[in-house]
């Protein structure tokens, strides 16, 4: 056990017991004695800091999580409703532990590795190394810093040089324990050239408080491409803080399929770094929120290298006293000429005490480039409504339908399609007026 | 067809209503009975479109005073869903866009949501595609249009043959067409015409809300009503409408 002598309690309570994993890898073990430093040094963030503003994680704080304990065998019946049949592997993680049992991945590729962190540390060090913990900073991020301390599993897909895997593989993180604090982690290393599809999935059983910290890590190579879907599905009482960075080689190209749906309070921070000239990238988000829900995204596309392009489209939905942030922060660095990036945040209120905290925020430091954004907060169109009632349908099916199809657009292009089939149901159930249909 | 026996749909007495703190229809009278196809014209402004949105029941539009029985129910006390179940069914002027939602959703939906009322089955996908098809030969309507969003990048016309589709799916007792002709070329109106005239039935009733007498070449009404000032002030046969195109709205205001 490591003295622990964070600066906040908070912190403190988090690391109350920790003990350094052991990997027999040293630059591992450096790289989680860094971010221990870091995590002990840092301090819990609060709303006097402009990157969390409108997101008061006071709650979170008030609550002592423990590591997760041994967890019960799940069956995989238990979990059919989050399995995408259209999956070629599958690694099921358990309150952050990984659980052969529930997952599959034989049958892959040529080329493609699905497996665990610590069972590829040996066998794929030299592919490792140079990614783990080197695009998430936990410099400054403490939910990095505390994820990165704790690393000792996580999951790790390789697809190799010129490498296709047809089938989607998911990484599914069921939460099941009370109190419990996990680090999922997670490493994608798409190689040049290569294609891969990614289904990032956090789903929760039951309502119980627990929490989630989780980060993950992809780096598209040279003209590789990878579509990451990731849905948030946690149960109603859980804390769920994740960090996305995408790092992106020249001509790669990245579509980003980020779904929020559950969640007492959740943050999802995506950072995708164009490092090489002419990436492409496609961030689509939506959030779906009721009750007393907090859904916070942070996005940051960082224009490093010229001839960039990127697409941003992200959607909140908030009913019952939700409240929904979105910040999309677009980067433009100097010599990232001909950039072309745009963004839209469309935000629908289905109730009076919903809300919603939009801001867009372009920092643009090269002149010849094209960036657009846009918002619009609005409630559902009363001649829609009107126009929908007049045909038969009762006031609360005109209402989800058209709550649906503000979601549709978002929905309609997550290149999976039973989770789409999925979510049509999910938004359909979730905005389900009082009034019978 | 005017029968004398035929079965009274709708009554309206008095009617008053306002729209946006104005008052725009003021005492309004109208008897429709089965089999009948009535006219109301009138200049811009003279309050047919709100008369057409009130009986629908367009939240905005709120009633002051009269009364509205369809076939022996008072619509004022209905939602415009139950007034729509109820066999009521308004063709707009402005039909909306409903991007995201498919119009073959859309209409199937609508179609099955008034399906039990009449003691009929839901269709499921495949069957109501069939049905939506034949439908629209009647309209000359390219079937692609089921899979584009309600009304979406419609033109005019198309936008107006989708609401006389529906009226073609959903067989209501009493039909109000707001401006149906408005925006149409001449070929886009006979069709539209034709596909009106084919709906009407001994059992059924149809208004036209119209501005001008064009349509009234290819849909013959029984009545015409004059509408000035949210009021009916002059009614007739066929020929009213005509004297209208001749003589002007002014010749009713001067009468």
């Amino acid at each position: 056990m490591v003295s622990v002598a964070a600066k906040h309690p908070y912190i403190e309570a988090l690391l109350k017991g920790y003990e350094a994993p052991r990997s027999g890898a040293s630059w591992l073990d450096e790289r989680r004695a860094q971010a221990l430093e870091r995590a002990n040094a840092l301090t819990v963030p609060t709303t006097r800091d402009e990157e969390w503003r409108f997101t008061d994680i006071t709650p979170l704080t008030r609550l002592s999580f423990r590591p997760a304990a041994e967890t019960k065998p799940l069956a995989l019946s238990g979990l059919s409703r989050f399995i995408a049949p259209e999956a070629g592997a599958r690694l099921v993680f358990v309150d952050g532990v990984f659980a052969p049992g529930l997952s599959a991945t034989t049958g892959l590729p040529r080329g493609v590795v699905v497996s665990t962190l610590a069972a590829a540390l040996d066998a794929h060090a030299g592919a490792i190394e140079p990614h783990l913990a080197r695009h998430a900073e936990f410099e400054r991020e403490v939910f990095t810093a505390l994820n990165t301390a704790h690393l000792r599993d996580g999951a790790f897909i390789r697809v190799g040089r010129n490498c296709a895997c047809p089938a989607p593989v998911q990484l599914l993180h069921v939460s099941t324990q009370k109190e419990a604090a996990a680090y999922p982690r997670c490493l994608v290393i798409a190689e040049d050239g290569s294609d891969c599809t990614l289904i990032e999935d956090y789903a929760g059983l039951g309502d119980a408080a627990y929490f989630n910290d989780a980060v993950t890590e992809v780096v598209v190579g040279a003209g590789a491409r990878v579509r990451h879907a990731r849905v948030q599905r946690e149960a109603a009482g859980a804390f769920h803080i994740a960090t996305c960075a995408v790092t992106l080689a020249r001509d790669a190209r990245y579509a980003s399929h980020a779904v929020t749906l559950g969640a007492r309070l959740s943050r999802f921070n995506l950072i995708v770094t164009q490092q090489g000239e002419g990436a492409e990238v496609q961030m689509d988000g939506l959030a779906l929120i009721s009750g007393r829900q907090l859904a916070d995204t942070h996005t940051l596309m960082d224009h490093a290298q010229p001839h960039g392009r990127c697409r941003q489209l992200h959607k909140c939905i908030a009913g019952g006293a939700a409240h929904a942030v979105f910040n999309g922060k677009i980067l433009v660095r100097p010599g990232a000429q001909l950039t072309d990036s745009s963004q839209q945040s469309r935000n629908l209120l289905l109730s009076d005490k919903a809300h919603v905290d939009t801001k867009p925020q372009l920092e643009i430091f090269a002149d010849d480039v094209k960036c657009a954004h846009g918002a619009t907060v609005g409630q559902l169109d009363a001649e829609q409504l009107f126009y929908l009632r007049s045909r038969g349908l009762s006031e609360g099916r005109a209402r989800n339908l058209l709550t649906y199809a503000f979601a549709a657009e978002v929905v309609d292009r997550i290149p999976v399609p039973s989770l789409v089939a999925q979510l049509e149901e999910t938004v359909l159930a979730q905005t389900q007026a009082a009034e019978p249909a | 067809m005017i029968r004398k026996d035929a079965r009274l749909l709708l009554e309206v007495k008095g009617l008053r209503a306002k729209v946006g703190g104005a008052e725009i229809v003021k005492g309004l009278d109208l008897v429709v009975r089965a089999g009948e196809v009535h006219a109301i014209m009138g200049p811009n402004g003279s309050g047919k479109s709100t008369f057409a949105k009130t009986l629908a029941g367009h939240p905005a539009y709120e009633v002051t005073g009269g009364t509205a029985v369809f076939e022996g129910r008072s619509i004022f006390e209905m939602a415009p869903e139950e007034r729509a179940r109820a066999g009521l069914f308004l063709g707009f002027q402005y039909p909306v866009e409903i991007p995201g939602v498919s119009n073959s959703a859309f209409l199937r939906l609508a179609y099955n949501t008034l399906q039990p009322a009449r003691g009929r089955d839901e269709l499921d996908p495949l069957e109501f595609d069939d049905l939506a098809r034949e439908k629209m030969k009647l309209l000359d309507m390219d079937p692609a249009f089921l899979d584009r969003s309600v009304n979406e990048g419609f033109s005019g016309g198309e936008k107006k043959r989708n609401e006389i589709l529906q009226m073609a799916l959903l067989e209501p007792r009493f039909a109000i067409l707001d401006e149906t002709d408005s925006g149409l070329d001449i070929d886009a109106l006979r069709v539209v015409a034709n596909g009106v005239n084919h709906l009407a039935t001994p059992d059924n009733a149809i208004v036209l809300v119209t501005h001008y007498q064009r349509m009234l070449n290819y849909i013959v009404p029984d009545y015409v009503h004059v509408m000035e000032g949210g009021r009916i002030v002059r009614t007739g046969g066929k020929t009213l409408a005509e004297e209208l195109e001749a003589r002007g709205y002014d010749w009713v205001r001067a009468a």
